[in-house]
Order: C-alpha cells, then sequence, then structure tokens
C-alpha cells in the first residue's frame, strides 16, 4: 500500500482564537481524502502581521520558526489564503539572496496550498459528501484569489454538497475591507468598504455566506450583525466538512 | 503643489461625509471597471500585450541616457530645444523663460498632471500669466479652484448641478436663459469659450504620454481634440514631460498605447493621437513656431536602481485607482498631493517624503486588484510595502502601534507563552460574546466595534482541543473534533 501523504495543517492564529471548528472541519476534509494530517504545536502565527507593518526582522524570526516546524511534511495546508499567500509567496521574498534560507523557503513554499485548492488540485477530490439545504452565496477573500488563483474550487466542491444552491452576489471578487491591521487602522474607510460589501450580500439573499478566509469573515459577520442582517456566515470548509452544528461565526439575530 | 497627504486620515474621513462626492463616485465604481474588463475581453493577446509593454518599458529604464541623447539629437534635429529640468523649480523657471521671451499673456493648456506635480498654474498666474486649461475636465476644476482628483478623469468628483452652476457664474457674457440641461448643451458652451482662447492664446502647452527616440517626438493622447488645438495654434508650443516617458521607436510606442487606452477608459484608442515633431516648417500650412520640450527629472533618477524602480513603468492610465476599494470610499482629493490611488500612494511618499506622505501606502488592504489590472505589470503592493519598511526602520511608525507589533511578535516567537496567551484570550472572549457569539464592546478594539460586531469564540482554541483530543487517542475522528 503506498504511503497516505503527510500534511502538516497550518491553523493559522485566527482559526486557533476564534473559530477552531474550521480547524476540525479541515482536518476531516483532509482524512477523508487520504492524508496523515499533523498539527504542530510550535506554529503561532504565519508573521503577517509583521510583514505588513514593514517589520523585516520579526517576520524572518517567526518564518524560520514556521518553516522549521513544516519542513518535515510532504505538505503544508491552511484553511486561508492569506496564509498560505504569505507561506508560499511572500517568504521566498522575505529570504530573497539570504544564505541558506533563500533556499530553505523556496524549497518550503512549493509544499504550501490553501486547503480547498489542495483537495482539488493536489489530492483529486471532485466532490464531498455533505448534505445542506441552504442558498449560499460565496466570498472571493484578495489573496487566495490574486496571489493563489483560488477561485472555481471551492465552487466545485460546493456543487457536490447535497440540497446547496450556490448563488453568486454582485462584485464577489471585490475585496470586503478586512486588510488585517487595515481595519483597524484606518476602520472609516474599512468601514464603507465593507458596507458596499455587505449590500451585495444580502442582494443576493442567500441563507449563508461563505468564504476561505477567517479574517474577511469577522469583518463580514460583524458588519452584517451590526446591520441586522438574515445571511449568516461560515467559512467553507465547515460546509464542505458537513461541520455545520456549531453555531454560525458571529452568531445569528 | 501644497500637500494635504499628512492629514489623510482626516481628508478621508470628511470625503466619506461629503454625499454629493460619494454619488459622484459610483460612476468609477460601475463604468470603468465594466469597460476595462470588456475591452480586455475583447482583445486574446491582451495578456501578451501587457508583457510586450513591461519588456519595452524595462529596456527602456536600463538605457535612460541614452534614449534621452538620441531624442534630444533627434529633436533639434528637427528644429525644436530640448531643457533639462532637475527639479520642478527648474521647470518652473525654464517654462517661464520662455513664456516671457514670448511675450506671452495667456498660455493654453492641455492636459498635464506634470504641471499640476511642479504646480505651474499658480505659478504662472503670480508670474503675471494667466494659464487656460482646454481639457473640459480640467477647465472645470480650474473654474472652481480645485486639483484634479483622477488622473485621467480630473473632474470625476464633480456632477452636473455642479457645472452648471460654475458656468452660469463664470460665463456671464451668456444669455441666462439659454439651456443648460443636457452634457452636451455644457459641452458645446465650454467648447465655443474655448476656441476664444485657444485663439489668442500666445504659447501652448501640453504634456506627453510618450517620447519618441528615433523621431525626436512628443505624443499625446486625448479624447476631445483640445491637445491638437493646444500645440497648433499659439506660435509657441512647449511640451512638459517626465523623463521616463521616453520609448525607443514609434513602434514601440504603437504596442504600448495598445493597452493605455484600453486599461484606461476601455477605449481600442483615445480619440485623439497627435505627434508633434519640431516646429512647424516651410512647407508646412500651419503649426507653431518655436518648439520647446522640457524634460523634468523631478526625483526620478533617484528611483533608478532602487526597489522603487518598477515604479518609473507607469503610463497613467488610471486603471490602479479605477479599480481600488479605498479610491472608491473616499476619491482623489483625501490623498492629499497630485497622485492619487494605488500609484500615488507608492510616487507621493517618493516626492514629498515618507514623514509627510507615509500614511498613504499603509491605507491599502493589499488587497492585489491595483496589480491584477495595472497594464505595466507594477507590483503596487509591494511597492507600499517597502514605504512601510523604510517607516519602520526609520522609526517613523506611530509609537502605540510600534509597541503592539512588538508585543505581539514577542509572543508569537515564543509558543508557549503564545498558547497561554490565546487559552486566556479564547476564554475571555467566548465569555465575553456569551451566548450571542459576539460582542459589540472589545476593550482596546474601540476602531473595530464602532463600525460592527466581533464574533467571539465558542471556547477553548483548536490546539488545546487539539491536544486534549489527541491525548484521547482515537476519539478525534468522526467525533466532529474531538471537542466531545
Ligand atoms: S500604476 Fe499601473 S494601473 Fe496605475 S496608472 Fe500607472 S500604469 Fe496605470
Amino acid at each position: 500500500m503506498p504511503q497516505p501523504v503527510k500534511v502538516g495543517l497550518f491553523v493559522t492564529c485566527l482559526v486557533d482564537l476564534f473559530r477552531p471548528t474550521v480547524g476540525f472541519a479541515a482536518v476531516k476534509l483532509l482524512e477523508e481524502a487520504g492524508c496523515d494530517v499533523h498539527v504542530p504545536v510550535q506554529q503561532t502565527c504565519c508573521g503577517q502581521p509583521a510583514w505588513n507593518s514593514g517589520d523585516r526582522a520579526d517576520t524572518a524570526d517567526i518564518a524560520k520558526q514556521v518553516i522549521k516546524a513544516f519542513e518535515e511534511f510532504d505538505y503544508v495546508v491552511a484553511p486561508s489564503g492569506s496564509c498560505a499567500g504569505m507561506l508560499s509567496k511572500h517568504y521566498p521574498e522575505l529570504f530573497d539572496g539570504v544564505h541558506v534560507w533563500g533556499e530553505r523557503s523556496r524549497a518550503f513554499a512549493v509544499k504550501v496550498h490553501e486547503l480547498v485548492s489542495f483537495l482539488t488540485d493536489v489530492m483529486g477530490v471532485e466532490a464531498v459528501e455533505a448534505k445542506l439545504e441552504a442558498t449560499v452565496t460565496y466570498h472571493d477573500s484578495c489573496a487566495g484569489l490574486r496571489e493563489l488563483g483560488v477561485q472555481a474550487q471551492p465552487r466545485k466542491l460546493l456543487e457536490s454538497v447535497e440540497g446547496l444552491r450556490l448563488k453568486e452576489m454582485n462584485n464577489a471578487n471585490v475585496c470586503c475591507g478586512f486588510g488585517g491591521t487595515f481595519a483597524v487602522k484606518y476602520s472609516d474607510i474599512s468601514n464603507a468598504i465593507v458596507t458596499e460589501k455587505a449590500g451585495n450580500i444580502d442582494k443576493a439573499e442567500a441563507d449563508l455566506l461563505l468564504a476561505g478566509d477567517l479574517g474577511c469573515l469577522l469583518n463580514m459577520a460583524g458588519k452584517l450583525r451590526r446591520s441586522g442582517s438574515k445571511t449568516q456566515v461560515r467559512h467553507v470548509a465547515e460546509v464542505l466538512a458537513g461541520m455545520t452544528d456549531a453555531p454560525p461565526i458571529g452568531g445569528k439575530d | 503643489m501644497q500637500t494635504t497627504s499628512q492629514k489623510f486620515k482626516e481628508n478621508a474621513k470628511a470625503a466619506l461625509a461629503n454625499e454629493q462626492l460619494q454619488a459622484s463616485l459610483i460612476h468609477v465604481r460601475h463604468n470603468f471597471i465594466d469597460k476595462r474588463a470588456k475591452a480586455a475581453a475583447a482583445l486574446p493577446e491582451f495578456e501578451a500585450l501587457r508583457d510586450n509593454a513591461v519588456a519595452i518599458k524595462n529596456h527602456v529604464l536600463e538605457n535612460l541616457d541614452a534614449y534621452l541623447e538620441t531624442f534630444e539629437r533627434n529633436v533639434i534635429a528637427n528644429g525644436g530645444k530640448v531643457h533639462w529640468a532637475a527639479t520642478a523649480a527648474d521647470a518652473r523657471g525654464l517654462i517661464l523663460d520662455i513664456c516671457r521671451k514670448a511675450g506671452a499673456r495667456t498660455v493654453t493648456k492641455g492636459k498635464s498632471m506634470i504641471s499640476e506635480e511642479i504646480g505651474l498654474n499658480e505659478f504662472l498666474e503670480n508670474s503675471g500669466i494667466e494659464p487656460i486649461e482646454t481639457d473640459l475636465g480640467e477647465y472645470i476644476i480650474q473654474l472652481r479652484g480645485e486639483s484634479p482628483s483622477h488622473i485621467i478623469a480630473p473632474a470625476v468628483h464633480v456632477n452636473m448641478d455642479q457645472v452648471r452652476d460654475d458656468f452660469k457664474r463664470v460665463h456671464t457674457h451668456l444669455p441666462p436663459e439659454r439651456n443648460m440641461n443636457e452634457p452636451e448643451s455644457l459641452l458645446k458652451e465650454a467648447r465655443s469659450v474655448l476656441r476664444d482662447r485657444f485663439l489668442s492664446a500666445d504659447v501652448g502647452l501640453t504634456g506627453a504620454n510618450f517620447l519618441v527616440a528615433e523621431t525626436g517626438s512628443t505624443v499625446i493622447v486625448t479624447n476631445e481634440g483640445n491637445g491638437d488645438l493646444t500645440q497648433t495654434l499659439p506660435r509657441v508650443h512647449v511640451v512638459i514631460a517626465s523623463i521616463e516617458k521616453i520609448v525607443p521607436t514609434l513602434e514601440d510606442m504603437s504596442q504600448i498605447m495598445r493597452v493605455l487606452a484600453r486599461s484606461a477608459t476601455g477605449q481600442e484608442m483615445s480619440v485623439y493621437t497627435t505627434l508633434s515633431s519640431g516646429p512647424k516648417r516651410k512647407e508646412d500650412p500651419d503649426g507653431p513656431e518655436e518648439f520647446h520640450v522640457v524634460l523634468l527629472d523631478n526625483g526620478r533618477t533617484d528611483m533608478l536602481g532602487t526597489e522603487f524602480k518598477d515604479m518609473l513603468r507607469c503610463i497613467r492610465c488610471g486603471a490602479c485607482m479605477n479599480h481600488c476599494p479605498v479610491y472608491h470610499a473616499i476619491g482623489g482629493h483625501a490623498y492629499g498631493w497630485v497622485y492619487p490611488g494605488p500609484m500615488g500612494s507608492v510616487l507621493t511618499p517618493q516626492f514629498i517624503g515618507v514623514e509627510k506622505g507615509g500614511q498613504l501606502p499603509n491605507a491599502s488592504t493589499f488587497c492585489g486588484r491595483c496589480e491584477e489590472v495595472c497594464p505595466m505589470r507594477i507590483p503596487l503592493p509591494k511597492l507600499m510595502r517597502h514605504w512601510r519598511e523604510q517607516e519602520f526602520t526609520r522609526h517613523l511608525t506611530p509609537p502605540a502601534q510600534r509597541r503592539n507589533l512588538k508585543a505581539w511578535a514577542w509572543l508569537a516567537k515564543r509558543p508557549k507563552l503564545y498558547r497561554l496567551a490565546t487559552r486566556l484570550a479564547a476564554r475571555g472572549l467566548s465569555i465575553l460574546g456569551g451566548r450571542r457569539h459576539r460582542t459589540s464592546f472589545l476593550p482596546m478594539a474601540g476602531a473595530w466595534t464602532r463600525h460592527r460586531d466581533m464574533p467571539t469564540p465558542e471556547g477553548a482554541t483548536f490546539l488545546a482541543q487539539w491536544k486534549a483530543g489527541t491525548a484521547r487517542q482515537g476519539e478525534r475522528k468522526g467525533t466532529g473534533g474531538g471537542r466531545s
């Protein structure tokens, strides 16, 4: 029998703290796809807050820690396009021209994948065994979409969920205004952007809003709940794994 | 030009509260985006053209001095003059000199962002020369005493009612009962007013979209034809252009032109493309008697060989701002200097210093849409991040922010302590969120909860649960994640 592929799950700091369900959904999906899933406890965060604040030195320390904790696996998978993009695109940029770590970060980067695209593109998953009677709409988070090309993959797997209807919203691929610390540093502008997004979500009249990144989901859920919208919010992995028992992100009204 | 970039946050706040501006910005959001998408989709080789355009510019930037010298030689051979301006002040001085020698009282102007960059209008006025903008948008904002809020649609922030009021106020020689209800009637009125100005101007000043080395030509593209009139009617024609506008050949120019209008307005071509190659020759029926090109550096050679060199490929199409959610929310004036949007967020700190302009590269979600549509494939988010790095290393990042970041990084580098901290945070937050699973008041995160709720955790962190689950071997699988 061939050895199952060894996957290191990069949980992401937001999933770890705010939405453990997403982590467990990722584990379930990966195991069902035939992976042997490991969760190194040395992980904290991918370092993006430091990287986007211009703090190269701290980013490098954190990146080295991540690489050391994960490079033994065949693949590194994150339920987040943003963190997967950080690991696979920005680590090599961070260590560009740096002795040893340049090489090491590039070798590491090619193993890194965002969860849903890993399932479809690497593991060849065509359908999931899940059921959900609901109309859903899907938001394309920026990093997953533009850095990693995640767009068709989640839609394809969602279509295989029994009972689920996908209804596209207007401008699904436009930023929700989260942008990490941007949402706090420029909260008025962020609010204008997420207000526009919430309007598009509401117009789609879906039961459920899905996306692949918890940062965006916290932002959009926070706005939808504040504005009294009917649409509930979940990470796409929860639906694909059939794990929709936990309350939606930000609860319901 | 005066800068208010350091007050970006206040500017943005005012822009968000300005209902008229918000209504005008909807136009940017809908119009430009759909048109560009259609134009790109209609041309199968669009992506290849972009690559080609990038390659041409990269080659030029590697050999900038050689091409500029060729250009100068050819301009002289055509009977024109080239003036080199290292700084904005140099350029203003050179232009004033030319105007004075021509005995000019009025100067008509075709659209030129460079003249905004060097603050030319105000300078000419103070020197007793009247500058007259001839692009409709530029003309409108000149009447209003404003600056452009977009590089290709300078008056995109103004609506028709405002234009009507401005025209009523200024065009007092026209009958008050005239029809001013359709955009066409306003356009006609502007044309007829400007026609007289064209004829009476002594000097015509235009910008340039391209400078062609092999022919010594300057090239301007417009949709109104005002560029043509500006450069052919007056006795003296002055072109003010920055040095990175140079391309080697006419063929190169036409290659880049194919992505320019498509990226800007979704047109295949702008309506008018005008090449100027020197003054009127003996056999020409019309044209200027003198032809001057002022080549502006203003800090651009400092960008060569640095991480910001990619920015010199910019062809000022405006696609990045047309697709930027931050620009959509606040418009161009909030950026506080000549160039708005993502390209402005990279360029402005270069020109006015990162101390004054540092907010701009921070005010981005890094969504990457600007880079996605930029015909010259300029990695705008990456360049904004370079500015953030410069700020950070020079200790210009706001102290509180820096402290928070450092504290967080210290923790992130110590997994055991980090675990403990997140365990406590998860517990605290989930108590705060209670059964609603969210809070509308989060200590120290007022900026977040002012506008939206904060979803809270359901309980322990993933890693705490995972460890507990794996400790109880076998319970993990199929239990919905070891929380049983
Ligand atoms: S940065 Fe790119 S998209 Fe923006 S104006 Fe310049 S060429 Fe156009």
